[in-house]
């Protein structure tokens, strides 16, 4: 657990250290996901020394949002003032987000598959 | 002569310790897991809300400030950077299936992406929200480091845009399924990257609960959202603010 960790660490480090040194608009975690799926894709035995603790971190990664969100209380005033338009905007925005990102995923890979489907069937006498 | 109150000054004492912050937003989590267990993980029962607000009700009631907590959950926030990083696994994982549907996922993520911001700004602006507060939701979608960025770089209130991106992954974990049931798409890539790109790390963490396939779809929608975000919004965002 303390060696997956490390692993964990160093490479959201080496992101961060990308991120400042080059001034990239990207987040050092998110470098540091990219360049540990690279190293597994590279050596797939690192795999077993990071699932157990990786898993356990994700299954549990609603927690890490408590502290951001308690953060409410201090935008008590602007709440009372905008707050409807806040929420109206949060939820009715995210409702569309799920179905335009659904259509379109789901509707490109139909045609895909229909795509590949009828090669194949020409394909065969 | 000194009146000692034993229980107060002990209070005293532990609510300025970051120990006790920290311990409580563990047990109000566990509290809202166990609720959140019991209803047989129905998204609606949705362990953060639950958490954020038994905990509010602590230091409301103990006039305990924002800072002072934070100082002690400042440990479970932190968490987040490995937590992301970890993603790699699922991804890894996933890999297979990810390569054979690559164009289609890019192509529903920069839908995503500008839908998520600009119907928020949009719908936002129809009501009378303030040029801050319209900053501050354009990277609503976001995970939250990556959020809080964005904002900044936009003049909006990066505090204000921590609690937009938790309020939304509360709203897309529970809702999600109702609407993708609505939409018949039976397929946990697809339910998963849709959940993960709307609902970030929350939308992950609703996915693992319905299986393997879904979180990491909704993990690699989260990474891919934070990347294209990353890039684009802090254009797109400034453009769409200077329309209105």
């Amino acid at each position: 657990m303390i060696e997956a960790l490390a692993i964990l660490l160093v490479y959201q480090l080496i992101g961060e250290s990308l991120t400042f040194a080059f001034g990239l608009p990207i987040p050092g975690p998110v470098i540091g996901l990219a360049l540990l799926l690279a190293t597994l894709a590279a050596k797939p035995t690192l795999l077993a020394r990071i699932k157990q603790t990786g898993t356990t971190l994700l299954s549990h990664l609603s927690l890490l949002f408590v502290p951001a969100g308690v953060g409410v209380m201090v935008h008590y005033a602007r709440l009372a003032e905008e707050g409807i338009a806040i929420i109206v905007a949060v939820v009715c925005s995210t409702l569309l987000t799920i179905v335009a990102t659904a259509a379109t995923a789901n509707f490109l890979i139909g045609w895909s598959n229909a795509r590949s489907n009828a090669r194949r069937d020409r394909g065969t006498p | 002569m000194k009146v000692v109150h034993p229980v107060a000054d002990t209070w005293v004492y532990l609510a300025a310790t970051p120990l006790l912050w920290l311990a409580l937003t563990l047990v109000a989590y566990l509290f809202a897991f166990a609720l959140y267990r019991r209803s047989g993980f129905n998204p609606l029962v949705n362990p953060v809300a639950i958490a954020i607000c038994v905990l509010l009700v602590i230091l409301l009631s103990t006039h305990t400030s924002y800072q002072t907590y934070f100082d002690g959950a400042q440990f479970v926030h932190f968490l987040l950077g490995p937590a992301t990083v970890a993603l790699a696994v699922p991804l890894y994982e996933q890999w297979g299936k990810l390569k054979t549907h690559w164009v289609a996922l890019v192509v529903a993520l920069i839908v995503g992406v500008l839908t998520a911001s600009g119907s928020a700004v949009l719908i936002a602006h129809a009501l009378g929200a303030s040029p801050l507060t319209l900053a501050s939701l354009v990277s609503k979608s976001v995970t939250t480091p990556v959020a809080m960025g964005i904002s900044e770089k936009l003049g909006g209130l990066p505090s204000l845009t921590a609690v937009a991106v938790v309020l939304t992954g509360i709203v897309g974990a529970a809702l999600a399924r109702f609407v993708l049931n609505a939409m018949r798409i039976p397929d946990h890539a697809v339910r998963g990257f849709a959940l993960g790109l709307a609902a970030h790390g929350q939308g992950v963490a609703r996915g693992f609960v319905v299986s393997e396939e879904m979180g990491a779809f909704a993990g690699l929608a989260m990474g891919l959202t934070a990347l294209a975000s990353a890039l684009l919004l802090p254009f797109a965002g400034r453009w769409l603010l200077s329309l209105l």
